[in-house]
């Protein structure tokens, strides 16, 4: 099987290029854009190549042998590759945009401060567009969505001694958190439906999804939606579209290449993917469509309002990823991953001239200007609607205050009712209630035994309730950091606790589930005791404090042990977590949202602490800071 | 400290004293950022401006401790700045203080004490609260042509506009109904919007500082908006005063929304008490003291070789030798290099001037709908030159930049058809940089083809908007003899003169206008070139002039050219009128440019750490000409980031000298003009021209993120006036780090080259020049032109200057010294004195 090992190597060739560019030293520019280059290169050639014969000998999809990480007796873990027009199309054009855009940060990035950390996040996002777009499954998938929003944050926070770009960076990893919990939970509901892990390329089976749809409407419903949450969400669709222009903080080429063209395309990919799924389910189609009009008109309206270039240009590529969405409701696939093609390339190349417009428009102006009188109102329209409509799309239909009013600021006053806990009481509180859930644990587990009881219904749901009041808790803390970090660390507990009631759990699965969390917990615990040592009174969650600029190797390590203790694909806890998942029961909807919101809030929560104490503008002045609005 | 009452008109007057001036970016022009501390002598300055407003303004401490160590501050220099400043008997001392003291180099200032209230004790981020809104509204209202949709009420006052809105819309700016109520109903003046917010007079001029210093780039351009209204070729009717007001009720509409209408106090209720006065005495610091000698040391480490240099000239020659053509150019550092190799290769005589030539006039291309002023910002020319019968229409069009592309079935037609010829397009433009309709090209300026309207009878003038087209006979007459005189050719005119505007190309590059030539407001130097040429070349004018003593042979001509800095070209305007004679020594001559041209590619090319500066002439050139087309390219050039001084006086002078493009050459004989009325000129222009590039590099370079423009990768361009970052940004002033990187942080040294007791008469004529130099925004030193002494101007008089530099070294292998590093190089004497 030859073919396998093409596809291995566009995933791994990157990842490799990806581990050697952290070696190299920060001066050597040449040698690490030549690497990155290399590296992007070789992928975009072999894939030319193998595509060429892949469409001249089988034009059949491939899928590759699974690989299987984990396996218990009711549980595997599988990682899965597949190929097929859709990867290639979506392939070829991530590594041909790619390679453009690094042979031209290669020049317009010299001299930059943080050179090599930008090839790096390159790099690194090039490794996990290819292993999304070749997932074979959910798992799969849901570990290059992980990686995705990890490089996006990395990218936005490129300048990090700013706070615009690091307040964006959180914002917009948030909303990106918000559609992992569609993934999370249309990955737990499809592994009740299929009773296994699906692969996209059984999904091509007709007749077998026509049969499990009929019997099982309103899971496969759910899961379209969560499916369309998840995709809205990375695709700057309604309501999620304010936070494409707040992503525009970094270089240029890095919003060309995430916000102008790839990353901003993968909702589109994922409806793509699941199509044959979808297209079978008339509701979920229609739900399609309305998101893709809705947005399509606001993104229209707000774009050509604007007077910033980039954000002028986000907003109608937003527009046209909304028709996109339309197109597949219509089930004109081909048609929206043609649109898709194009669409990026166009916008790439805008949002890279975009410097120009200055000088191009300035010319227009001054050869082509014609005095204006004050706009006429067309005769069917009133100043009222005129005036509202022109103020209303110049705020971007107040989108970015919707999603935090109605999203974040729900989670915040929740977590705010926890306010006694501090950093000194937080064990005085977690101990006696632990242990009494423990007592109820064994308590119940009796119970259950000899009755079916309520009681076995609701135990789960108190423990998760408890761990994502904790987890929201952490998310809205301002003062202790230690306090934010015990509490998504001591909510993983409760978790356990909730899932081990439903049913057996055996102590192997715990350690899988707990050791990678634990590991992360403690050493980022004592980086923060660390830091806290040296910095004392710069040391809360109110405002930004910059430390990166003097502890940037403490900073490195928190900023993994983050990654660790949110469930990120680098320890096993990630494995853990969809372990967990497995054990949530079909009908346990509520046990299944309260769980994957604890996942993707304490995310969030672990980030900003982060972010709080690390980014931003340094807080220390002997040097030159900017100011907040720069 | 007793408090000023607070009056309005007071205190929009020191706002935009203080804001900062940055014009809009198609007329960016360099000056001196902190301009409004001019009028204190330049340490003073920059210690107030520390702990008013926390600029940084000198290097850190370990950075000049670092130099020190490095070798690049001479251990004498320092030794003598110390001993002059500090006296021999705390030499010691203060020698330990600059090399090891320990000092809290901290930049605490006094703005932000009022605004961080609402932060500290309202729990409000009041600026992350309203900034977004604020900079996306007044940016729609401001915008030249980003938005497809302009805002509604363009011709009405900014606030009349949103009057109007606030009034009709269904959805509403405000929230609170007390603000519309204050907008709409009543006549509040900022006073009365300041007595919600803070309470206290005492602090409405404090608070209305730190609100508007929290994003000093928007609040600095509505200041010139309001100051310069013509500006914008769209016009708008912005004011400082509208603009603070909308300010205000936004404030009082989020603390409303966040309170409740009178739920809240204002916020001289909650004020610490040791909040410091903006404006109180400032604290005088050692650390300061320091800074300043470092400073010092580190400039005239630079300074003394050069004087020393100078004082090496060789004895002057007879004239004996004709020079083979003369060219006359900018006085901008960036000829400098070039007029060593047009001198060298061509045994030419070279002059320097204002790059616009001694013409003033506003210049009106063909199918232009307006005017751009050529010649310095502050001049206001009463002529206007138009451009007829061109080839090529001066704009092309680019779909990438259409309005269709954004729309919803435009947009979708055009990314499934145009977007596949933009990957093809890219792909092009990264591997084969070509030629885009976006490129900025000085050639393209004027069309080469063209016709320029000139003359104009003298009995028939015509005007358009009380401007006289064309000049008059005696006009040009008068112009031709100031350009002359004031540069020293007045005899020997060699059969061709040369006269050679410049200008910059470059793609991609929003900051654009700051690389043409400064003379000329910006913009290319070509028209004035060509008009000074054609001047030159007319019967009528050459009569006038030997009327007044100056006699040019009859077959003298005049060539006017252009130089484009950024690929090292040269283009020549109206050779067809050449006479049959000059026209084969222009031939030979253009073969000497362009060797030339590649020369000084090649010298410029070390200083660009991607080219390999060890390839032959021609093939550095070709790479050279890529930069100024490549999309890719943050730095087409290196502008003026290399500029330390400005040499007043003959070209014999300083043509001994290695100068690594660092000087400003202006030409003049003192022999001349032995009362200094051309001298005059030349320092009332070189002073804020070449004073305000060099300040502009040193402030920004220095602090890039306060007082320059951070890096100009990530920014984003807002209604075609400016730069920010991102979305929600302030507008960005002064200059990208991407101009600066190599840029030493040296006061300009202006060197002239007459009797002190006339330059001082001089300098004194006019109080506005005079500042510069008294109060040392740039070092002025005096050279003897016989003696060869050297005095330096301090404190308002002479005192001697005994350079401590004893040899400068000689080459006589340029090539090999350039390219030994691509750092600033010392200077070298290309000639040896004789005997």
């Amino acid at each position: 099987m030859n073919a396998n090992y093409f596809i291995l190597s566009f995933i791994f060739l990157p990842l490799l290029a990806f581990v050697i560019s952290l070696f190299i030293n920060e001066k050597q520019e040449k040698l690490i854009s030549n690497i990155t280059m290399w590296s992007i290169g070789t992928t975009f050639f072999a894939l030319v190549g193998f595509v060429g014969y892949w469409l001249l000998h089988e034009v059949k999809s491939i899928n590759l042998k699974e690989i299987t990480i984990f396996q218990s007796k009711e549980y595997v873990f599988v990682i899965d590759f597949y190929f097929d027009r859709v990867s290639a199309t979506y392939l070829l054009v991530g590594a041909f945009i790619s390679f453009l855009i690094v042979r031209y940060s290669r020049y317009y990035m010299h001299l930059e401060a943080g050179y090599r950390r930008f090839f790096a996040t390159i790099l690194f996002f090039y490794f996990s567009y290819n292993f999304t777009v070749l997932a074979g499954n959910f798992e799969t998938l849901f570990v290059g969505w992980e990686m995705l929003g990890i490089s996006s944050f990395l990218l936005i926070a490129f300048y990090r001694e700013r706070y615009l770009p690091v307040r964006n960076a959180v914002k917009v990893f948030s909303v990106y958190r918000i559609g992992d919990i569609g993934i999370l939970l249309a990955m737990w509901a499809s592994h009740h439906l299929w009773h296994e892990n699906i692969t996209f390329q059984k999904l091509l089976d007709y007749d077998l999804v026509q049969h499990i749809l009929s019997e099982y409407q309103w899971t496969g419903l759910f899961i379209s939606v969560c499916i369309l949450v998840a995709a809205a969400a990375k695709s700057a669709q309604f309501p999620f579209s304010a936070w494409i222009p707040r992503a525009m903080e970094g270089p240029t080429p890095s919003s060309a290449i995430f916000y102008g063209s790839l990353s901003i395309h993968f909702g589109v990919f994922l409806l793509i993917r699941m199509m044959p799924f979808l297209e079978q389910q008339m509701t979920a189609r229609v739900l399609i469509g309305m998101v893709g009009v809705l947005t399509a008109i606001i993104g229209y309206f707000t774009s050509i309002v604007q007077p910033t270039i980039k954000t002028q240009i986000a907003y109608a590529s937003v527009s046209q990823i909304g028709i996109m969405f339309i197109e597949i409701a219509f089930g004109l696939e081909e048609l929206a991953l043609f649109h898709f093609v194009g669409n990026a390339f166009l916008r790439t190349y805008q949002l890279l001239v975009s410097p120009s417009v200055v000088a191009y428009l300035i010319r227009e102006q001054f050869y082509n200007y014609k005095p204006h009188n004050d706009n006429k109102i067309k005769f069917w329209l009133s100043k009222r609607i005129y005036y509202g409509w022109y103020l209303l799309s110049l705020r971007e239909f107040n989108l970015d205050a919707f999603v935090g009013k109605w999203i974040f600021s729900v989670f915040k006053r929740i977590g705010n009712k926890l306010n006694f806990l501090t950093y000194k009481n937080i064990f005085n509180y977690f101990f006696p209630t632990y242990l009494l859930g423990l007592g109820l644990y064994i308590g119940g587990k009796y119970f259950a035994k000899v009755h079916q009881t309520w009681f076995h219904d609701v135990l789960p749901i108190l423990f998760g309730t408890i761990a994502l009041l904790m987890i929201m808790k952490a998310f809205s803390e301002r003062r202790y950091p230690r306090l934010a970090w015990l509490l998504v660390f001591l909510g993983h507990f409760w978790i356990a606790l909730a899932v081990s009631h439903n049913e057996y759990f055996s102590a192997f699965e715990l350690v899988w589930y707990l050791s990678g969390i634990a590991i992360a917990g403690v050493t980022g615990w004592y980086s923060l005791e660390w830091l806290k040592k040296k910095e004392p009174r710069l040391f809360t969650l109110y405002r930004y404090y910059g430390h990166i600029y003097e502890y940037p190797r403490l900073a490195g390590l928190f900023f993994i042990c983050t990654l660790g203790l949110m469930g990120f694909p680098i320890t096993t806890t990630f494995i853990g977590e969809d372990l967990i998942f497995s054990h949530v029961h079909q009908h346990q909807y509520v046990l299944a949202f309260l769980l994957s919101s604890c996942f993707v809030i304490g995310g969030i929560a672990l980030i900003k602490i982060y972010a709080r104490l690390f980014l931003g503008s340094h807080a220390k002045v002997y040097h030159e800071t900017p100011l907040q609005s720069s | 400290m007793t408090f000023p009452k607070y009056e309005e008109e007071v205190v929009l007057h020191h706002l935009h004293h203080y804001l900062p001036h940055q014009n809009p970016l198609k007329d960016f022009i360099h000056q001196n950022t902190l301009s409004c501390f001019q009028d204190l002598p330049f340490h003073l300055a920059l210690e107030t401006a520390t702990s008013l407003f926390g600029y940084k303004t000198y290097l850190h401490l370990s950075q000049y401790r670092k130099l020190f160590a490095e070798g690049k501050i001479n251990p004498k220099i320092l030794q003598k700045i110390i001993i002059d400043h500090k006296g021999i008997d705390i030499y010691k001392e203060w020698h330990d203080k600059l090399l090891t003291q320990q000092y809290d180099t901290a930049l605490t200032n006094r703005l932000g004490q009022l605004h961080q209230v609402w932060t500290n004790h309202y729990h409000l981020n009041i600026e992350k609260e309203i900034h977004g809104f604020l900079f996306r509204f007044v940016g729609s209202y401001i915008d030249q042509g980003i938005a497809i949709q302009k805002f509604p009420i363009r011709n009405k006052s900014f606030l009349a506009a949103i009057k109007e809105l606030e009034s009709y819309s269904f959805s509403k700016i405000f929230k609170s109904k007390r603000v519309r109520d204050l907008l709409l109903h009543k006549h509040c003046t900022i006073k009365d919007l300041l007595n919600i917010l803070v309470g206290e007079e005492q602090w409405y001029e404090q608070y209305l500082f730190d609100q508007q210093f929290a994003h000093a780039g928007w609040s600095g351009m509505v200041a010139v908006l309001e100051a310069h209204p013509e500006m914008l070729l769209d016009k708008r009717k912005i004011t400082l005063h509208d603009f603070i007001i909308f300010e205000l009720l936004l404030e009082i509409d989020a603390l409303d929304r966040k309170f409740g209408v009178d739920k809240w106090l204002p916020l001289a209720s909650k004020l610490p008490a040791n909040v410091t006065p903006i404006f109180a005495p400032i604290e005088r610091k050692e650390l300061f003291e320091v800074y300043a000698l470092w400073q010092e040391a580190y400039e005239w480490t630079f300074y003394d070789q050069a004087l020393k240099g100078l004082q090496l000239a060789p004895e002057a020659t007879n004239t004996s030798n004709k020079p083979h053509f003369q060219g006359i150019f900018c006085i901008d550092d960036r000829e400098c290099s070039l007029r060593r190799y047009v001198e060298k290769l061509g045994h030419a005589q070279t002059f320097g001037t204002a790059g616009f030539f001694n013409m003033e006039f506003y210049f009106q291309p063909e199918h232009g709908k307006f005017y751009t002023k050529s010649c310095p910002a502050p001049l206001s020319p009463k002529f206007l030159i138009r451009e007829t019968e061109i080839r090529k229409h001066h704009h092309q069009k680019d779909a990438h930049f259409s309005k269709h592309s954004k729309n919803l079935f435009g947009g979708w037609f055009i990314s499934q058809t145009m977007g596949f010829w933009s990957a093809i397009q890219l792909a092009w433009n990264i591997f084969k940089p070509s030629e885009t309709p976006a490129l900025v090209s000085s050639f393209r300026h004027m069309d080469k083809e063209s016709k320029l309207h000139l003359e104009c009878n003298d009995h028939h003038l015509k005007h358009v908007n009380d401007l006289q087209i064309g000049f008059t006979v005696v006009e040009m007459a008068d112009r031709l003899e100031g350009l002359l005189r004031s540069i020293g050719l007045i005899d020997n005119f060699s059969d061709l003169i040369y006269l050679i505007g410049h200008g910059a190309s470059s793609v991609n590059n929003t900051h654009y206008a700051g690389y043409d030539c400064g003379a000329c407001s910006g913009r290319a130097g070509s028209v004035n070139a060509r008009v000074a040429a054609i001047i030159g070349n007319k019967a009528e004018v050459r009569e006038i002039l030997a009327e007044r003593g100056i006699f040019i042979p009859k077959h003298t001509q005049f060539l006017g050219a252009l130089h484009d800095t950024t690929r090292d070209e040269i283009d020549f305007y109206d050779e067809e009128m050449l006479s049959e004679k000059n026209r084969f020594s222009h031939k030979k001559n253009k073969e000497i440019f362009g060797e030339a041209l590649s020369c000084n590619a090649k010298e410029r090319s070390r200083r660009f750490l991607l080219t390999d500066s060890n390839q032959s002439a021609g093939e550095i050139h070709k790479n050279i000409k890529k930069r100024a087309l490549s999309l890719f390219e943050p730095r087409p050039e290196w502008n003026h980031a290399t500029n330390a001084m400005c040499i007043v006086g003959r070209r014999e002078s300083n043509k001994h000298l290695f100068l690594d493009r660092r000087s400003f050459l202006n030409s003049y004989d003192y022999t001349q003009d032995p009362e200094g009325n051309y001298l005059f000129g030349i320092l009332k222009a070189v002073a804020p021209v070449c004073g305000g590039i060099n300040l502009e590099y040193y402030f920004s370079k220095i602090d890039n993120y306060r007082l320059g423009a951070g890096s100009k990768l990530p920014h984003n361009v807002i209604g075609l006036v400016g730069v920010a970052n991102g979305l929600e940004g302030d507008l960005r002033t002064g200059l990208p780090a991407q101009m600066l990187n190599i840029h030493d942080t040296l006061r300009l040294l202006v060197v002239v080259e007459h009797f002190p007791e006339v330059v001082l008469r001089t300098i004194q004529k006019n109080s506005a020049t005079y500042e510069w130099f008294v109060n040392n925004w740039v070092h002025l030193v005096c050279i003897h032109p016989e003696t060869k002494a050297l005095y330096r101007f301090m404190e308002g008089k002479w005192s001697d200057y005994q350079p401590i530099t004893e040899q400068i070294p000689y080459t006589d292998n340029l090539e090999e010294v350039l390219l030994k590093t691509w750092e600033n190089l010392p200077i070298y004497l290309l000639e040896q004195k004789q005997g």
